[in-house]
């Protein structure tokens, strides 16, 4: 049913095929111009350096303390639950091997971008939907500032650069948290452990870990601006749109995971 | 109060608005309205809620475009101006929010630092402050400097929005509903705010509002938009002089509250 139907001042809409299947399309051309926006705002003047310096701290460093802990569990945790299944074969040798290509290649990207996601994600989209509720990108705008430039770019610029550097962090951690699993069991010298770590790598991989870093970024933060900037509804409308930073960005890093290593595994 | 009628120039419309429709979705707000402003002057805009008050404002301000008619502000045309061009009319337009809208994560002294920074690259410290004073002084309330917005009343933080406003000294002011949602007391001391901005800065002023008391104080002219068109324009005792029902009904609901 029609939500205007029972005011007569309104005249019922019309919609090309339905209201949900209107509103889906429109809303993937939406998020298109805005993705188009922010490449033309991107190279733009004036720049915003003072407030992508201070996004990149807020993604960067305010993400260290969650992003340590997991990077840490994540690395001893599989390698203590590899462990058996290679002992079985007696290869617990290769532990340094299984644990750098599963962490680099896999793991430190996923574990960080979701995390990044759910930390940084859900925070733009309830910061910025808040200041949209509140007029306060409303009151940027009138005081002759552009809002898209100073909130969003800053805040997508901060997290395409930040999640590749924290991606890097987390597997180090990893790797740390593994080594010392590694060594109180097998009793591995550091040196042996990270040179088997670093011959077992190849540059493919650390360019198709930095690549999707990059990318989960860019998602993260397009995802969580574009969600917070476009909020409607009040308090109602804030809290949706920290919600949806989160489920979308999670949903489409999943998928640029399988497209990604789809790819890469095509140039093995 | 009594104001000075000679800072009105009445052969000098600053906001010129012909024949103006904005819709939203099927429902049309304006349907053709028309509207001069004369330099220097205080106009109240009157009417019940949702009858597009704000949304006038909002495109005089260019945050919303109209959709047919004319809106022609300080000598330029709003819907044709690029952007850069739009944000330099912004300048001379300053627009005080129903709900001050605040930046919440900034102090009283960042949110006014904010406009003037960004916009008067190569001001030293030492002048941004004196602004920043100056501006809070001339509302009053210099001695919440450090303050964050959520510690301070909604009236003082009607006055810090007006502030945030006036210090890139505009030609035209555009409040939205000034006194809403405040105290009679507090009311007065905004409208008395409102009147000194017009003498002190020589502002063009649009004051969006339903509350009958502020449009008495500070208007030297009332329009009443009524079904998306402005139904009367006079001064207050002849608005409400008006035979027209729907005016004389809005007068007593207001005043019989």
């Amino acid at each position: 049913m029609d939500p205007n139907a029972e005011n007569p001042n309104i005249p019922p809409q019309k919609y090309l095929i339905s209201k949900k299947v209107d509103d889906f399309f429109f809303t993937i051309y939406h998020i298109y111009q805005f993705i188009l926006r922010f490449f033309r705002e991107l190279f733009l003047p004036p720049y915003e350096f003072k407030e992508i310096i201070h996004q990149c701290y807020e993604v960067g460093v305010n993400s260290l303390p969650l992003i340590s802990l997991t990077g840490f569990i994540t690395g001893v945790v599989f390698t203590s639950q590899s462990r058996p299944s290679l002992a079985n074969f007696g290869a617990t040798s290769w532990i340094p091997s299984l644990v750098s290509i599963a962490i680099v290649r896999a793991l430190a990207p996923l574990v960080t971008a979701l995390i990044a996601a759910g930390k940084v994600g859900s925070n733009m989209g309830a910061e910025l939907g808040s200041m949209k509720v509140t007029e306060q990108i409303d009151a940027m705008e009138v005081s002759a500032t552009n809002p898209f430039k100073y909130l969003v770019v800053s805040r997508v610029l901060a997290t395409t650069l930040m999640i590749p550097i924290l991606v890097m962090y987390t597997a180090f951690v990893a790797l740390l948290g593994s080594f010392l699993n590694v060594h109180s069991n097998e009793q591995t010298s550091f040196v042996m452990f990270f040179s088997q770590v670093f011959d077992t790598l190849s540059f493919l991989d650390l360019f198709s870990s930095s690549f999707k870093s990059t990318v989960f970024g860019f998602t993260i933060g397009i995802v969580g601006c574009y969600c917070g900037y476009n909020s409607t509804k009040g308090t109602e409308g804030v809290g949706k749109a920290a919600n949806s930073a989160v489920v979308a960005a999670m949903f489409l890093i999943f998928v640029e995971e399988i497209v990604i290593v789809s790819i890469v595994n095509a140039f093995r | 109060m009594v104001k000075d009628q000679h800072l009105i120039d009445k052969n000098n419309p600053v906001i010129s608005i012909k024949g103006l429709r904005k819709s939203f979705g099927n429902l049309e707000v304006l349907r053709g309205v028309d509207l001069e402003v004369y330099k220097g002057e205080n106009l109240v805009v009157l009417g019940r809620s949702g009858t597009g008050k704000s949304v006038l404002i909002k495109v005089i301000s260019g945050l919303l475009l109209p959709d047919q008619g004319e809106v022609n502000v300080l000598g330029q045309e709003i819907a044709e101006l690029k952007n850069r061009e739009l944000m330099e009319l912004r300048l001379k337009v300053g627009f005080s929010f129903q709900n001050s809208a605040l930046y919440d994560s900034m102090t009283v002294r960042k949110n006014l630092e904010f406009p003037l920074v960004r916009n008067s690259r190569g001001l030293k410290r030492s002048q941004i402050n004196n602004e920043v004073e100056s501006v809070l002084d001339a509302v009053g309330l210099l001695q919440t400097i450090e303050q964050m917005p959520s510690e301070l009343s909604g009236g003082q933080r009607k006055r810090i929005g007006i502030a945030r406003t006036l210090i890139l000294r505009p030609e035209i002011m555009l409040y939205d509903e000034p006194t809403a949602g405040l105290d009679p007391i507090t009311c007065i001391e905004i409208n008395h705010l409102i009147n000194e901005v017009q003498e002190k800065y020589k502002t063009t002023s649009i004051i969006i509002t339903h509350d009958l008391t502020c449009a008495k104080e500070t208007g030297d002219r009332i329009a009443m938009l009524l079904d998306g068109q402005f139904a009367i324009q006079g001064t207050f005792d002849e608005v409400f002089a008006s035979d027209d029902l729907r005016v004389q009904s809005f007068y007593n609901y207001n005043f019989t509250q």
